[in-house]
């Protein structure tokens, strides 16, 4: 490709000076983001931080009050192709008679248009991203019959299903305890082999085991490509006094202790 | 024997139990969309917007079906689009396009002089004065309804299941929804031959909330449904015939019944596991 600089990692995500919002409340105020090929970014923030906005904007499901978002080069409706998005799972209706094939195949939709049918060629993405998730055997099991560990590796599946260069995931480990979480997350990390991830979670000390780069969002988003979240990042992040976060949080994710660990 | 036999010497009920295999098709498949979808409320106010269509045959003297299927399809895409659009008291507009319809319809057959020749009808269903054109409007509405159904079915299941994903999947989530309250429109009217406008939603919702229970497979709700639906409308019909009842509403209490006792055996189904639990444990 002319003028691909082999040493540096491709741009996959640039946001530019972005405002978001709803009915003219700012949600989300000049944020600037650049994601690599690559990258595993976990970001966290306090409720109502614009975790969820975020995300909207980058899949398109809201469109930004001002600013630029590019998704591998081109604008979001044709580059949401190339994510593959897991939703928060908390909102479920346990009693849609589905299973996991078929939420997985809905993974290909992007791939099929109007009056087209899936093809061999989708079921073999399919049974792939199922062996992936190491759920092939539960292909015909409902979905409501699966637990909360079991259905995130299923909606992680379905991203997959889509062959993405990127995955984003909304609070991947919020309905699953502790030791599914860890399972999660080793998923993730063998995933991140080939796809770049961005995820958005509360939950700060999983993500700052498991992820290459944090970064902190609360209106604004602090991130300096960095493993370390600082305790200026949190600061500035929560708005509140540094003492009463780090509360309850491995020391290691601070940056003053890493010798300590590593 | 005998008896049954007797009386499928008469065309009026050899119409009658074709017609409830051929409405039962469609309930089945769409009821089923409705029911996973949770817009039963939406489908009862196209139903009854309808009666608005009736009354404008009766006043302007033209075949109020006609005026039917004009009026639950415009009700259909208003109501549709208000449901997309405002995110808030989408049900509270649906109430009211609903009622509004109705009191329409209402207020035009008042207007309209001379007898009122089976008004009645449309309001309770008239599934013992089916004519052969009818049936063959049904089939080819049948037919319709599957064939879209099947060109559209990865689409539909996709935004019943999760409309955002799908919208993120470039799904045109807008339009198929639309299409299928379309589709609702259709069932709607057909199945009003049968049991009448007040009792449409029954007979839409019931055989696919009674499948839901049993399957977990979209598909299948729907053949199951459609199974359940010919039950419900042959028994009922039957045993309107034979304890000279209201046809429409005999089988809605058939389907009804059927439903509550379908509750009663998934809600006991705990119950039995208990203490067949209890049981092994003790031996």
């Amino acid at each position: 490709m002319a003028g691909y600089d082999i040493t540096l990692p491709r741009e996959v995500i640039t946001v530019r000076h972005l405002w978001a919002g709803y009915d003219g409340e700012m949600v989300l105020e000049d944020i600037n983001l650049s994601v690599y090929e690559r990258d595993f970014i976990g970001l966290i923030g306090p409720n109502g931080g614009g975790k969820t906005t975020l995300f909207k904007v980058l899949l398109g499901l809201l469109p930004p009050q001002r600013g630029e978002v590019r998704i591998m080069g081109q604008d979001v409706r044709a580059g949401r192709r190339h994510i593959g998005y897991v939703p928060q799972t908390v909102e479920f209706d346990r009693d849609f008679p589905i299973r996991v094939w078929d939420v997985v195949r809905m993974g290909r939709l992007g791939r099929r248009r109007l009056l087209q049918r899936y093809t061999a060629q989708d079921d073999e993405a399919v049974a792939e991203a199922l062996r992936q998730v190491e759920l092939l055997a539960l292909r015909d099991r409902p979905i409501g019959e699966l637990s909360g560990g079991q259905r995130q590796r299923v909606y992680i599946a379905r991203a997959l299903a889509a062959e993405p260069a990127i995955l984003l995931l909304d609070e991947p480990t919020a309905s699953v305890d502790p030791q599914v979480s860890s399972g999660l997350y080793e998923l993730l990390g063998q995933l991140n082999e080939h796809v770049t991830i961005l995820l958005v979670s509360h939950d700060m000390s999983a993500i700052s085991t498991h992820v290459k780069t944090v970064g902190c969002l609360n209106r604004r988003l602090f991130y300096h490509r960095e493993k370390q979240i600082t305790p200026e990042m949190l600061e500035a992040g929560y708005q509140c006094p540094i003492d009463l976060i780090a509360h309850g949080v491995p020391h290691r994710v601070f940056a003053e202790h890493v010798e300590e660990t590593s | 024997m005998e008896p049954f036999l007797e009386a499928l010497q008469f065309t009026f009920m050899r119409h009658a139990l074709l017609a409830g295999v051929l409405v039962s098709i469609a309930c089945g498949v769409i009821g089923t969309l409705v029911v996973v979808n949770r817009i039963v409320f939406l489908s009862g106010g196209i139903a009854h917007a309808a009666y608005g269509g009736v009354g404008l045959g009766y006043f302007f003297r033209f075949n109020p079906v006609w005026g039917a299927v004009i009026f639950s399809l415009a009700a259909a895409l208003g109501m549709g689009l208000v449901q997309r659009r405002t995110r808030q008291r989408a049900d509270t507009i649906i109430g009211v396009l609903w009622a509004i319809g109705m009191a329409l319809g209402i207020i035009l057959v008042d207007l309209t002089a001379g007898y009122k020749t089976d008004l009645m009808s449309y309001l309770f269903g008239s599934i013992l004065t089916v004519p052969a054109s009818d049936l063959l409007l049904m089939l080819v509405l049948d037919g319709i309804i599957i064939g879209v159904v099947a060109l559209f079915y990865k689409e539909l299941l996709a935004i019943s299941f999760d409309e955002t994903f799908a919208t993120v999947e470039n799904v045109p989530v807008d339009a198929i929804y639309l299409l299928l309250v379309v589709l609702v429109a259709l069932t709607v009217v057909m199945v009003m031959r049968v049991v009448g406008l007040i009792l449409v939603i029954a007979l839409l919702t019931m055989p696919a909330a009674i499948s839901g229970q049993f399957v977990r497979d979209l598909k299948r709700m729907m053949v199951l449904a459609s199974v359940l639906g010919v039950f419900f409308t042959t028994t009922g019909l039957w045993l309107s015939y034979f304890l000279n009842l209201t046809s429409g509403a005999t089988i809605i209490l058939v389907a009804g019944v059927t439903y509550l006792l379908s509750l009663a055996v998934t809600a006991g189904r705990p119950v039995w596991g208990w203490l067949r639990g209890r049981r092994a444990a003790r031996s």
